[in-house]
């Protein structure tokens, strides 16, 4: 597989939020804006390509027996640092995403792609492979994140850290609150991949996700 | 401080604040293993051992081990490793001495270690600073509420199964949108003060 193959491979064919479904627990929990959804696609690409890079350095070195608790110490370490540097430089944004940083540490994404890709191929594919996965769950989630917090609280890309106000898209008397409350985030996602799914199948190409 | 009334801490954990349908905390098994009621509820039977289990000696680790060492920033590591060792054990402990019970959870196990709300659990147990008997109510009410959202999660998909759906909307799409409406189900129980009902 060409290297700009692998790379697309995360955005679209194996996109981890539309396509393999996994991860599900930060995509709805976080989606809450642009910002959440944002920043936790970006501290979850760098957890996911730092990841890969390190497990594909030490494939050879890794029993295979004891495997799953390297990689996981190896994530957990990049978690850490993921995490405290954030409460350090981005406080707003920390808050938002609360225990789902230290979380990182338990999204399916990251095992995967250590398990099925890391450990199998070579320094560059892995680490351009982290970063193709990484940006696919990134765009999902950015997408979610505007959705909801257009519809719940009638803004765009409010973002506390940056002092970024955002943008009044819709006076908040318009909005509704229940997009920003969990069922919100699940009846976004079910419409967003039932549309998806629905468009895939009107191009002739073959449907269906992971169901 | 003083400790929260542990009546409260138990239905909250199983009912206002559903680690499923509002905190968001163990998605993976709640969309993966819910298409037959049967697995669903030995999953959570699974997950209620191993969560109450997981919230009792990560809170002894933290407490005596790592507080005193100062060593609070390695609190994601520690747990993981804790609980992904405890599963190991609970594993080989059940295989040797409950062939039976071993049999219905087996399956289950080496997936709960990547289930996010065990580690979830013991993370909130230690932000919220909860004493030992408060951190294990906590774990096996939040359990409980996760038992209860698959299993009843479990008994709709089996009725969607036979639903005329579209094929586009068959599987995920259909099944979010279900979890969307239980949660707003859930969120009826917000209303409920319950440091009033047993303070």
């Amino acid at each position: 597989m060409s290297l700009l193959k692998v790379f697309k491979n995360g955005l679209t064919r194996e996109n981890p939020t539309f396509r393999l479904v996994l991860g599900m627990c930060p995509t709805l929990a976080v989606t809450t804006s642009l910002m959440g959804g944002l920043g936790m696609g970006i501290a979850t690409t760098l957890v996911l390509a730092g990841s890969n890079l390190i497990i594909s350095l030490l494939r050879n070195v890794i029993p295979d027996k004891i495997r799953i608790p390297c990689y996981i110490v190896v994530i957990a370490t990049l978690v850490t640092i993921i995490d405290n540097l954030m409460q350090a430089f981005l406080p707003a944004l920390a808050e938002v995403l609360g225990i789902f940083i230290p979380l990182i540490v338990v999204n399916c994404i990251i095992l995967a792609r250590a398990e099925t890709f890391a450990s199998k191929n070579g320094l560059v594919p892995s680490l351009v492979d982290g970063f193709g996965m990484g940006l696919g769950f990134t765009v999902s989630l950015s997408v979610l994140g505007t959705i909801r917090e257009i519809l719940g609280t009638g803004t765009f890309a409010q973002a506390a850290d940056f002092g970024f106000a955002g943008v009044q898209l819709m006076p908040e008397q318009a909005a509704g609150l229940i997009m920003i409350l969990p069922p919100g985030a699940f009846i976004t996602l079910g419409l967003l991949m039932g549309f998806l799914n629905q468009y895939l199948e009107g191009k002739g190409g073959n449907s269906g996700g992971a169901a | 401080m003083e400790q929260p009334n542990m009546l409260v801490i138990f239905f909250s954990a199983v009912l206002i604040n559903n680690f499923v349908l509002v905190r968001f905390l163990g998605i993976c098994p709640f969309l993966g293993v819910s298409q037959k009621l049967e697995t669903a509820v030995g999953m959570g039977f699974a997950v209620t051992f191993v969560m109450g289990m997981a919230s009792a000696v990560t809170w002894i680790f933290n407490q005596y081990l790592l507080i005193p060492f100062g060593l609070e920033y390695l609190q994601t590591i520690a747990f993981i490793l804790i609980i992904a060792s405890l599963v190991q054990f609970v594993e080989m402990v059940l295989q040797k001495s409950a062939p039976g019970l071993y049999q219905a959870l087996g399956v289950y196990l080496p997936l709960i270690t990547t289930n996010c709300a065990v580690l979830g659990v013991a993370l909130i147990n230690v932000n919220q600073g909860y004493g030992f008997l408060a951190t294990v109510i906590n774990g096996v009410g939040a359990a409980i509420g996760f038992t209860l959202a698959i299993v009843l999660f479990a008994g709709l998909r089996e009725r969607l199964a036979g639903a005329p759906i579209g094929r586009a909307w068959q599987g995920f799409p259909i099944a979010l949108v279900t979890a969307g409406l239980l949660s707003i189900a859930f969120m009826g129980f917000s209303g409920f003060d319950l440091s009033k009902l047993f303070g």
